[in-house]
């Protein structure tokens, strides 16, 4: 279970050991599988919060005309992005929304016309400085869309001299999931746009593309790119070991750059910045033909999915639309989940709409999800040798059922990325990643009561 | 959508390496010392490990029954307790004996401490002591009953030299499961193989024991050989040292167990009243199991230095 350390190339000269992980299946079905465009559905439900930060605003009223790309929602804040209509037609409804995370956002509920009209004003931007580039980015509602959800204006709109490194995050570790891996494949070009664009506006030096070694084709197509792109910058398309959480990102700067990003500090603290490839596929694609981020290509898997495909989907359709385009369930599923299998989130119904940084929905079997029985700790310290941060996640349970937020804080607890490495090995399945989200919560509690106190 | 959809937090999958899946490979793995055992001691071999493996395994479904906790007996710890209990003691042993030690591994040593992954110390080897204290020698030692074997004492504390051969096949007095090597080694590969134990334990521990022998008898290697080769070193070393419960996390943390459990082992061997001292090493590591845990953490990625 434990993969034995890999010795991974720094820059020439100097070698490092890799962080730990573990061996998850893979279950890439639909890798070979181009993305499909699904018919447009009745309705579309856009949250108002489909990244970190402060929700956006609807800009628009019930009863308006909407065209596919037109703006409804506007950024709430600095940390925040603009939302455009997915569908052409009306706003039928400005609702409530419950989000996974137990948050309740408004959500505009959009009337499609079944006719996909453009915007008509919308046109490639013009982009000739940092400052106007970074706008761009913004305009494009675009946010982190491995799954965070970060505003990426926001991320880019640092310092350009402290960038030494921007790394592409190809990685795509978890199970299943492979969108990123069709952007590569199929998007090469838009992501080709967008890296010139930010090697001018943003002076990038260099470039780090990493790939899990899995998927040899788009490792294939990254090196063509980079022949495209590698006459002024230095660019490098690195084969990492398919060892979950890869695509973590920390673990992906440290085996792309050799630097450890600080427990609390952010990538460019140690002059990097991580962008996810199709992230990086949507910038282009923005820039080429000024279309916002509207439409998501979604892996459609799962032992319960008829059919599993890559499906490009406007934003805001309900997931059981998108798998009644995939030929519907074969068996009843027990879980649907956003995202992979590691880190995904479950939904109470799949009425759930397909957000921004939505990149899989699986329906799963009873069968695809079974876990072992939940018994008493044995110490066996799998957990800590699997970690790839070293943090001992048996004594956190433990320190957790104390209460012991002392002892908490000293076992590096803030550390955790939740990738849940843990929890997948525990012989005992103990819920390891879940106490510690519980045990970061009471220590946030504890840390505001004393801040209250002070 | 009729039916309800699960609600949990991630992650979805699972290794679907268990507990019990891990003791059936202890017991896998000491298979091949419990039939050399038989054919090196005979039937009598096979009845006192079916009475401590039942007696384990029973004394842990009254208790539980008892005390209307949950039923552990499926995770296969108690019977994995049982059968090295049984192995570590001679074929001649009373059977009363046996359920007495088996009573105190189980309900004193374990179940009292709160069951399985709270035991402070190995129960088997703690049994084992006890008993070595409560009925003496006879706890040790019992002949062999296939011809061409060395009878009498443990090779330990006989004047006259075991040769190796023999004693790597097992043919000599002892325990009933620690005499064989051969099987010992097959049980260990099968554990490595498995991944259920890592090396660091049984190399350091019988390594130590190896180097701290050869420099005292002056570079002798047979004499070196030959000391790892009896007594219980190598069933302790690869099968009660490395017990997950009582023995260190990290890979430094074992070696340091390893270094002090041969250490130890080998001043009682020389220096002690006792001719063996392996079960006292490994209790005595156990104790001290928590402190080292505690001074061999994992540094944490991006806290401090650069290294996870």
């Amino acid at each position: 279970m434990r993969p034995r350390a890999q010795i991974i190339q720094k820059g020439n000269k100097s070698m490092a050991f890799s962080l730990k992980g573990v061996h998850v299946p893979h279950r890439k079905n639909t890798a070979d599988m181009p993305a499909l465009r699904m018919d447009p559905p009745k309705t579309v439900t856009i949250p108002m919060s489909m990244h970190i930060g402060a929700p956006a605003k609807p800009t628009v009223k019930v009863g308006d005309e909407v065209k596919v790309g037109t703006l409804i929602a506007e950024a709430g804040g600095a940390v925040s992005a603009p939302i455009h209509a997915s569908v052409s037609g009306k706003v039928s409804k400005i609702t409530d929304f419950l989000l996974s995370d137990g948050r309740t956002v408004p959500a505009v509920i959009l009337e499609s016309d079944g006719s996909m009209t453009p915007e008509p004003s919308l046109a490639a931007p013009t982009v000739d400085s940092r400052e106007s580039f970074i706008e761009a980015v913004k305009n494009a509602g675009i946010v982190g869309l491995g799954g965070a959800g970060f505003p990426t204006h926001f991320k880019l709109n640092v310092d350009p001299e402290k960038i030494e490194y921007l790394i592409v995050n190809g990685a795509e570790c978890e199970p299943y999931v492979t969108s990123d891996t069709r952007t590569m494949l199929d998007r090469a070009s838009d992501m080709e746009i967008a890296l010139e664009a930010m090697k001018t506006y943003l002076g990038i030096k260099k470039i780090v593309i990493g790939v899990e070694n899995n998927k040899k084709s788009a490792i294939a197509s990254m090196k063509e790119l980079k022949a495209r792109i590698c006459d002024s910058c230095d660019v490098q398309v690195k084969s990492l070991p398919a060892i979950y959480p890869q695509g973590g990102e920390k673990v992906l700067i440290y085996h792309t750059s050799g630097r450890a990003v600080p427990t609390g500090k952010l990538p460019i603290d140690v002059g990097c910045v991580v962008i996810n490839c199709t992230t990086l596929a949507a910038i282009g694609e923005y820039l080429r033909t000024g279309m916002p981020l509207v439409e998501k290509c979604v892996t459609v898997d799962g032992g319960s999915v008829k059919e599993p495909k890559n499906v490009i989907v406007p934003i805001g359709t309900a997931m059981s639309e998108v798998f009644d385009f995939c030929g519907g369930f074969s068996t009843e599923p027990s879980k649907i989940v956003y995202g992979g299998p590691m880190m995904g989130i479950t939904v109470p119904d799949a009425s759930a709409p397909v957000m921004k940084n939505t990149n899989a929905i699986l329906a799963l079997t009873a069968k695809d999800i079974r876990l072992p029985k939940f018994t008493a700790c044995i110490r066996c310290g799998t957990c800590t040798n699997t970690c790839p941060f070293g943090i001992n996640p048996a004594n956190i349970e433990r320190a957790y059922h104390k209460r012991n937020t002392v002892a908490l804080s000293e076992l590096g607890l803030t550390s955790c990325m939740e990738c849940g490495c843990c929890s997948f090995v525990c012989p005992a399945n103990r819920p390891l990643v879940q106490t510690n989200r519980l045990a970061k919560a009471l220590l946030r509690e504890e840390q505001a009561k004393e801040g209250s106190k002070s | 959508m009729n039916k309800q959809l699960t609600l949990s937090a991630s992650p979805h999958i699972h290794s679907g390496r268990t507990t019990s899946r891990i003791m059936l490979d202890v017991l896998i793995a000491l298979l091949p010392a419990t039939v050399a055992g038989a054919i090196i001691f005979g039937w009598r071999a096979l009845l006192v490990v079916a009475v401590t493996v039942a007696a384990c395994v029973g004394f842990e479904a009254l208790y539980n029954l008892l005390m209307k906790k949950e039923q552990t007996v499926d995770d296969l710890s108690a019977a994995v307790t049982g059968l090295l209990l049984g192995l570590n003691l001679p074929a001649n042993i009373e059977l009363w004996q046996c359920v007495i030690g088996a009573l105190f591994a189980i309900i004193v040593v374990k179940c009292l401490f709160g069951g399985l992954g709270c035991n402070p110390v190995n129960p088997a080897i703690t049994a084992r002591v006890f008993m070595l204290i409560a009925f003496g020698s006879m706890v040790t030692v019992s002949d062999p009953v296939v011809v061409d074997a060395v009878s009498g004492a443990t090779p330990l504390s006989s004047e006259v030299a075991t040769p190796l051969t023999k004693l790597a096949l097992g043919l000599h007095g002892g325990a009933i499961g620690e005499t064989c090597a051969a099987a010992l080694l097959v049980g260990l590969a099968y554990l490595l193989v498995r991944r259920v134990i890592t090396w660091h334990i049984p190399t350091v521990f019988v390594g130590t024991v190896f180097i701290a022998t050869l420099l005292t008898e002056g570079m002798d290697f047979t004499a070196a050989l030959a000391a790892i080769l009896s007594g219980g070193l190598l069933i302790g070393a690869i099968f009660m040292a490395t017990d997950y419960v009582t023995s260190p996390v990290t890979a430094w943390g074992k070696v340091i167990f390893g270094v002090g459990a041969g250490l130890i082992t080998f001043l009682i061997r020389y220096f002690g009243v006792y001719p063996e001292g392996v079960s006292f090493a490994i209790l005595f590591m156990n104790i001290l199991t928590p402190y080292i845990d505690s001074w061999t953490k994992h540094k944490i990625f991006g806290v401090g230095g650069k290294k996870a």
